[in-house]
């Protein structure tokens, strides 16, 4: 069983978290084109590469941003994403 | 009778007679013995039969993996099946049987087969599975002819609870290198946790070192050591059976699973030995010189009189000097090799001065079985043209033939944590290469077999383990001298023209078995272990993989490193089932009331992870007419439902309203403070994934109820919504906290007003009104509400009162005839009214315009989740459409759920609910049709058995149009 590290509660085993999917940029819905919001919506990339993903601690409420690689199934880092701007670390 | 004088260091106890039997005759052993260390010591060398072609089979490995000599025990008045006799601890009155005979093991009635051997070729099953009509036959065949023990039916339900452990580093297995590793790790300061499958620690220094006394007492300072530090804890007959991620290792004992977190896992569990492959390498008294010396010094009994051995390395010397000191005559040594190590050497010298006939470059190519089906010769090969042949020697009698050409890493966990390993020609067997971070492999799997050797790597390991976790050592480690000889031989496998030389002894494959395979297309590890069944037997390949391959590498003519190996999954070793099962960690939700419903004869549904009254039991009704009798009596006067299932949220903030413009499609910034109004929560793509109805308490506090089953995931959404905005929005989970009930009737208000001084006439508390005051003296949120269309008001309240308001109503409501309403009576009422419940009377695809939602839409807000997607399924022509149906009264066709709605021949719906409604007297129900099929007057629905129905399409809702009973319809949502 993996071991991720929330940020507020430090490494925890991986059952107590919930995956919320890839942390991706929304498109201004007012200016996408019908083709670009149905990209948004349908499309992933599940190329294995560095991932940055929702995920929260369910026992604590807390949701946070991991960087994972997604080749080696390796954590890079784990951080609020309240505390960065726009999304970046 | 074969048990050997008192030894050093053996394991059993000889003040402790214990009696058992086997196969219904009595024998004894000592406290300590195994069943097989007990019956061999009574004389008693066969052990069971073979799978496939039952035939006789003795000991092998007696290291807990041999897969011929499984029983079925009585204990304690309970049968348990499929014990491993060489683990199984002998007690007072066990009774053991061999599995898979039929008559016994002696004149088991199956015992002839081997002879049709012939027209059993590899991947049988395959071929006779092929045909179906055939199939129920071949079935039948087999599950009669192969087999383990019997489950006894009558077995008690165990709930085995795991317990959980910890240390800095682990390490598997407890022979020299571990036993160095776990010394030379907790002198860094790590605690460890070191795990060994026997009873003692030791490893192969138990039983291997015996005639070397310098090495033997080396290993005893070790275990000496390793028993004295304060900081390494001793997990012995502890099987480490699965290593997972972030280093959890799954330990098997006797009675439980342990999950062991480790910072570092040094695995140093050894290598198993290695069959040769030659004509009846499996019978009776053949085993490999490893089991016999564990028989000897473990538990001092002589598995032969007179053995020959074949070997391929020093072992093999050892072993027979073991014999010789035991007082078992030593017929031959055969050695594969044309010349033996320096090791080896000097020990040749020894035994042949005292006698013993010592033969290099000669292997074995036939045993032969004497009357009483046990070994009683052996006729010899030599290597000549490239192969082994049959020599010209005569046969040599033997009653015992013990086998030491070779091993192969115990390297099972290693690949199941991501090691890879390569094929090391040298030491001819895989060794690891790359390891992944924190692991670490020292001693044989290495490829390390002297015992210097596997000491300092052992100290090597234990050191790096434990600065991977971060102590730190002044210690040095170097890596020790490579061995003096190899100890595996690269092809110890001799072909024969009549077969029965056995590659896999718990699968009964032979040497032809594979080049069949190989011919027939399945030439790669993976394939050849499918379509061979090679490694798929109780022992897990621990006995047959490595030679396998070699036959593998050998019939395709490539080098073994080019040869992939099949990959290593848990568990490595069996496990009781009872061992995984326990309890479950998914905790049933009870309302506060729930004693009440149990008292009043709730009959119990699951919904999401609570339980719910589906209805209530009534004397002398069916449960269709006691759901009826609970519609009528809430139409007619008044009911109660616990809706206290529903999830409870609440929204505080100046961009509260904002906050649920964003995520709900309906207007909730403007609502008014003191009402509520029917939310829909959409996904991106536009899909209805909640509904619910949000009440403003306070200019910038709103209290909302979702869905049962979706309330915890739909809190964790909300409040990751709430981080991706950056909204100040305070989002609190309610759900338990509250109780809430629904009084609904048409004399809810009468009741009701004799429990609170809260005005309630349709001016002060209109419908769809939110109001804060105390029930029956406790602070209540009060919600009008239209959910089974009729006048209702939700009554939530503080879970630790809700007992007394709940009871408070019931008394309030008992001069009105109150009546306990069920979730079943519930979605009737409901239905009458069209009301949809988000994943029954929808699906994964279904969008608001398609349920004529349209109206709880407000495509002109600036954003909602789903907006975006809406306006692109607008444009399109709508996929389905939600429609009611309605049969003639007192019709009932058999119309359920899920019947598909057909329309010239093709699929056009599904019935999403249906019903008897017992106030409209009519089957009625709602379907997600084709638009085309919407426009039609009649539905067509298939129903079970075929035959199909024609539904008439009606208006809806069917009940109260108008919505005149509740004052004024906006719709309602409850589920």
């Amino acid at each position: 069983m993996k071991i991720l590290t929330c940020p507020i509660n430090g490494p925890r085993p991986i059952t107590e978290f919930a995956y919320g999917g890839e942390l991706r940029e929304m498109p201004d819905p007012a200016r996408a084109t019908d083709a670009e919001w149905t990209d948004y919506v349908f499309n992933r990339n599940s190329v294995p590469s560095t991932k940055c993903e929702w995920w929260c601690h369910t026992s604590s409420g807390v949701w946070f941003i991991a960087v994972r690689d997604t080749a080696s199934d390796v954590t890079l880092r784990t951080f609020l994403y309240a505390r960065s701007a726009g999304g970046a670390p | 009778m074969n048990r050997l004088a008192a030894r050093p260091g053996e394991w059993i106890d000889r003040s402790q007679r214990i009696a058992f039997s086997f196969e219904g005759h009595a024998h004894h052993g000592y406290q300590g013995d195994t069943l097989t260390s007990a019956l061999i010591a009574s004389g008693v060398r066969t052990l069971g039969r073979s799978f496939k072609y039952h035939r006789p089979r003795g000991a092998l490995s007696v290291a807990n993996h041999d897969a011929n000599a499984i029983v079925q025990i009585r204990r304690a008045g309970r049968s348990i099946p499929n014990q491993r006799a060489d683990l199984l601890p002998i007690a007072e009155g066990l009774e053991a049987f061999a599995v898979n005979t039929q008559g016994g093991l002696a004149r088991d009635r199956r015992r002839h087969l081997d002879r049709l051997s012939a027209y059993l070729p590899v991947g049988f099953y395959y071929k006779a599975f092929h045909s179906k009509r055939l199939f129920p036959y071949w079935e039948r065949l087999f599950r009669n002819l192969t087999g383990l023990g019997a489950v006894d039916l009558d077995a008690p339900r165990v709930v085995t609870p795991k317990r959980h452990e910890f240390a800095d580093v682990a390490v598997i297995g407890a022979g020299p290198a571990g036993l160095a590793a776990a010394v030379a790790a907790a002198d860094a300061g790590a605690e460890v946790v070191l795990v060994d499958e026997n009873p003692r620690i030791g490893g192969s220094a138990t039983y291997a070192l015996a005639s070397e006394t310098a090495s033997a007492q080396r290993v005893a300072d070790l275990i000496g050591s390793v028993t004295s530090h304060p900081r390494i804890r001793r997990f012995v007959t502890t099987v480490a059976t699965g290593l997972y991620a972030d280093h959890l290792l799954a330990l098997v004992t006797q009675d439980r699973l342990l999950k062991l977190r480790a910072g570092s896992v040094i695995i140093a569990q050894g290598a198993f030995e290695q069959p040769a492959v030659f004509r009846n390498n499996d019978l009776p008294g053949v085993m490999l010189a490893s089991g016999a010396q564990r028989l000897m010094h473990r538990y001092a009994v002589a598995p032969a009189s007179r053995v020959g051995i074949l070997g391929a390395n020093v072992h093999a010397y050892r072993a027979a000097l073991d014999a010789r000191a035991a007082g078992i005559e030593v017929s031959v040594l055969l050695d594969l090799r044309e010349r033996p190590g320096p090791q080896s050497l000097p020990l040749a010298e020894t035994l042949r001065a005292q006698g013993v006939r010592v033969l290099n470059g000669t292997g074995v190519y036939a045993a032969h079985r004497g009357g009483s089906g046990d070994i009683d010769s052996i006729e010899l090969a030599e290597w000549r043209e490239g192969a082994w042949r049959r020599s010209s020697a005569n046969a040599i009698a033997v009653d015992g033939l013990w086998m030491s050409v070779g091993f192969a890493p115990a390297d099972a966990l290693l690949r199941q944590a991501g090691a890879v390993v390569q094929y090391d020609a040298r030491a001819c067997q895989f060794v690891p290469g790359v390891l992944p971070p924190g692991l670490f492999a020292c001693g044989k799997v290495n490829g390390v077999f002297d015992l210097d050797a596997r000491v300092a790597d052992g100290q090597r390991a234990g050191t790096a383990a434990a600065l991977h976790c971060g102590f730190e050592s002044r210690s040095c480690f170097g890596v020790g001298a490579p061995d003096q000889e190899t100890a595996t031989h690269p092809y110890p496998i001799v072909e024969h023209p009549e077969g029965m030389n056995f590659v896999d002894f718990d699968e009964d494959l032979q040497l032809k078995d594979f080049a069949n395979a190989v011919q027939e297309g399945f030439d790669n590890a993976e394939l050849l272990k499918r379509f061979t069944t090679v490694g798929m037997g109780l022992s897990q390949g621990k006995h047959s993989n490595a030679n396998a391959l070699r036959v593998l590498a050998q019939l395709r003519g490539m080098p073994l490193d080019s040869i992939a190996q099949t990959t290593a999954r848990p568990m490595f070793q069996s496990v009781p089932m009872s061992h995984l099962a326990g309890r479950g960690f998914s905790p049933e939700r009870r309302t506060p009331v729930d004693a009440d419903h149990e008292s009043l004869g709730a009959v119990w549904m699951p919904a999401g992870n609570w339980r719910r009254p589906a209805y209530y039991r009534r004397d002398r009704l069916t449960r269709e007419e006691s759901i009826a009798a609970e519609v009528r009596a809430l139409r007619g006067g008044i009911g109660l439902i616990d809706v206290g299932t529903l999830g409870k949220i609440e929204a505080h903030g100046s961009q509260a309203g904002e906050f649920l413009d964003r995520v709900y499609t309906g207007h909730f910034g403007s609502l008014k403070v003191g009402m509520t109004r029917y939310g829909l929560m959409l996904d991106e793509s536009g899909v209805i994934v909640d509904d619910g109805v949000i009440a403003r308490l306070a200019p910038e506090v709103f209290y909302f109820t979702t869905t049962t089953g979706n309330s915890a995931a739909l809190f964790r959404e909300l409040v990751r919504l709430a981080t991706w905005w950056r909204m100040p929005v305070s989002l609190v989970n309610l759900t338990g906290h509250f109780a809430a009930f629904n009084l609904a009737g048409p004399r809810s208000r009468e009741a009701l007003a004799r429990l609170t001084s809260l005005a309630l006439d349709d001016a002060a508390f209109p419908y769809l009104g939110v109001r804060e005051a105390k029930i029956a003296n406790v602070p209540a949120r009060l919600l009008r509400v239209g959910f089974v269309g009729e006048l209702g008001y939700e009554i939530h309240v503080p879970s630790g009162s809700a007992a007394e308001v709940w009871n408070a109503i019931r008394t309030a409501g008992a001069d009105f005839g109150i009546t306990l309403i069920g979730v079943e009576a519930q979605r009737m009422l409901r239905l009458e009214k069209a009301h949809i419940i988000v994943g029954q009377d929808t699906d994964g695809l279904t969008n608001p315009f398609e349920i004529g939602a349209d109206w709880a839409v407000k495509m002109d807000k600036p954003f909602f989740i789903g907006q975006r997607s809406l306006a692109i399924i607008a444009k399109n022509a709508p996929r389905q459409q939600l429609v009611g149906f309605a049969l003639e009264p007192g019709r009932y066709a058999g119309i359920r759920e899920c019947h598909l709605v057909i329309r010239d021949g093709d699929i056009a719906g599904r019935v999403t609910s249906v019903g008897q409604s017992p106030t409209l007297g009519r089957t009625i129900g709602l379907a997600l049709v084709t638009p085309a099929a919407a426009r039609d007057a009649t539905l067509s629905i298939r129903i079970d058995g075929g035959a199909q129905v024609a539904a008439p399409i009606v208006p809806l809702p069917f009940y109260d149009p108008a919505g005149a009973r509740q004052r004024i319809d906006s719709g309602g949502a409850r589920s």
